[in-house]
């Protein structure tokens, strides 16, 4: 197209002033992670080093060694596992669920309970914070994972929302179809709708997991026991006890980001998908 | 052919969409209705979850009235809130705009920026903690690079008989109640790479055509991005605008991170959200956290109220939307 006019136009600076521009701007974006490795990495004489000293000598791995110790380690990470694995678990079969009924039978008073869910996306979680506390502490459920669990299997708003979107896109021929032949909704659901619905799914159990792997007030709320603390409640409790170990605080902080970068870099086009998907579509 | 009789049908149908939908049903009774009903009843009682709620009328509220905290709260969230989201949309806004660009390795950049905003709450938090540092962090370093090299330039001005002085000198940020909010601000514009790819997926549907008529019209690269691209990305920074404002009111994790839960330096980091947490878990008033929680409500429905009014005229939601 631009080749005709090209003789035309002014000269084209714009794309080199850009690049320039990115190149700047990607360095400051990612300056601070340089400076995390590079502290992790330093024996504790070069961490107040002014100035500084990007490529630690010798390069150690001794704050990871201590932080992962003294924080224990295994256990937070067995614990933040075990609630990501239940909250994906419950976002994906409750959510769907609802979806389903939301998106593919017809039933008086669907319409309603949908607006009624999207509204409680506006309600912000410091008005049920504090009922719900009580209600959890009433069952006995404080200090336990289960204020934690639970709720991811009594379907999510946002969830359910992108869900819905997603499997009003199905063709109705094909459930149609499978109804006359006399499969029941849950059969149309499990074998029909579910497998169709991969990519979607796959959005709502990454951003399930990554809620639950990034949450902080809900622990915060809910775990005493030090034996019970997440991976980011130990490494926030661990700051505010020994503020000043910057190395060990820098290797911790590694270790629990870097899953979640590997996990966007296996993932990339779920993930991207997922942002323009809730992002808009309002 | 057998058919089943209408009536049978929508009894199923009935049936079946509430089974499904159990989990929601539940949900929306146990984790939302009934919490906003005590969340009315608990904000006009004294509470302190260890004996039942005691009636006191409004006092939590006239309470409230009469907090210097809560102003105090209210003011360092207004603060953050008015600052972190304009500045995350022009940000924003800016790298979306050079990532449309036709330039050699968008991918790699798109990535760059995106990162920052997956980082966890609580490791980001620690790790600006350390980058914030007044002494020992990379940010002061970098100031005091820059320093020197406004210093030079003065020395060059000062030879040819112009005397400025410059610098920009080397904030106490977290130490320093009046950097404390500016630092927060700063990570937080770290962390835009969200709305970088919600604004990149928008840029893509403003038409082409357009671009190529205002060019051969004469239009300057701004004039094309205040007349074109503006206008048909509004919807999506509205969207964004909504959103921040939403989630800068609730502001928490962050602040308690790198305050160790206490607001400091003199409360300049105490937000309301923090300061609602304090009530309801370190001093056990939780009447009055529900009363704050109620308040905090209205206010960011008030405000959400306030844009979509204001921003009506300025949306542009494309022919016949």
């Amino acid at each position: 197209m631009g080749v005709e006019h090209a003789g035309a136009r002014r000269p084209r600076v714009g794309p080199a002033v850009g690049l320039v521009a990115l190149i700047a701007l990607s360095a400051v974006f990612l300056f601070p992670f340089a400076w995390l490795l590079s502290t992790s990495l330093k024996p504790e004489s070069q961490v107040f080093q002014m100035p500084p000293r990007w490529v630690p000598h010798p390069i150690t791995l001794a704050n990871y060694r201590q932080g992962l110790t003294f924080i224990p380690f295994a256990l937070y990470l067995r614990n933040t596992l075990l609630l990501c694995t239940f909250s994906v678990l419950g976002a994906v079969t409750s959510s769907s669920l609802v979806a389903y009924s939301l998106s593919r039978i017809r039933w008086r008073g669907r319409d309603t309970l949908f607006i009624l869910l999207l509204s409680t996306m506006m309600l912000p979680y410091q008005v049920v914070m504090v009922p719900l506390f009580s209600l959890f502490k009433a069952l006995g459920w404080v200090d336990t994972f289960l204020p934690l669990i639970v709720p991811a299997f009594l379907g999510n708003a946002f969830f359910v929302f992108l869900l819905r979107q997603f499997f009003m896109s199905i063709p109705a021929d094909l459930t149609d179809a499978a109804r006359l032949d006399g499969c029941s909704e849950f059969a149309i659901y499990r074998r029909i709708v579910m497998p169709l619905s991969k990519p979607a799914l796959a959005t709502v159990a990454l951003f399930a997991f990554m809620g639950t792997w990034n949450d902080f007030l809900g622990p915060l709320i809910y775990l005493f026991d030090e034996r019970k603390y997440t991976l980011s409640l130990g490494l926030a409790m661990f700051t505010s006890q020994y503020g000043s170990q910057w190395g060990q605080l820098m290797a911790v902080s590694t270790v629990v980001t870097i899953p979640i970068i590997v996990l966007f870099f296996l993932t990339q086009r779920t993930f991207i998908q997922g942002i323009t998907l809730t992002g808009m579509k309002g | 052919m057998g058919k089943p009789k209408h009536g049978d049908i929508q009894r199923a149908n009935m049936r079946n969409g509430l089974a499904f939908a159990a989990p929601a049903l539940v949900g929306l009774l146990t984790l939302t209705a009934y919490p906003i009903i005590a969340a009315i009843y608990y904000s006009f009682c004294n509470y302190t979850a260890l004996k039942p709620p005691v009636w006191v009328g409004g006092t939590n509220y006239v309470r409230l009235a009469h907090d210097a905290l809560f102003y105090k709260s209210l003011g360092n969230t207004a603060f953050f809130a008015v600052l972190s989201v304009p500045l995350g949309v022009l940000v924003a806004f800016f790298l979306a705009l050079l990532l449309n660009m036709r330039v050699p390795g968008r991918t790699f950049f798109r990535t760059v920026f995106y990162i920052p905003s997956i980082v966890p709450v609580v490791a980001g938090s620690v790790l600006w903690l350390w980058l914030l540092n007044p002494q020992y962090g990379l940010i002061n370093y970098a100031l005091a690079g820059l320093d020197s090299g406004l210093r030079w330039l003065d020395g060059l001005l000062a030879w040819a008989h112009i005397r400025v002085p410059l610098g920009v000198g080397q904030p106490g940020w977290l130490a320093d109640p009046a950097w404390a909010k500016p630092a927060l601000v700063l990570m937080s514009t770290w962390g835009v790479g969200g709305w970088v790819v919600i604004y990149l997926a928008g840029l893509q549907d403003v038409p082409k055509e357009l671009y190529e008529a205002a060019e051969i019209d004469g239009a300057s690269a701004w004039d094309r991005v205040r007349h074109i691209t503006v206008p048909f990305m509004s919807p999506h920074i509205f969207f964004t605008v909504v959103m921040g404002l939403i989630g800068a009111s609730q502001y928490f994790s962050q602040a308690w991170v790198m305050t160790g839960g206490t607001g400091s330096p003199a409360n300049s980091t105490l937000f309301y959200s923090m300061y609602l947490f304090q009530n309801a878990f370190q001093y056990f008033k939780m009447g009055y956290a529900c009363a704050m929680a109620w308040v905090l409500f209205i206010l960011i429905l008030l405000a959400t109220l306030l844009i979509f009014k204001t921003s009506a005229r300025h949306v542009y939601y494309g022919e016949g939307g």
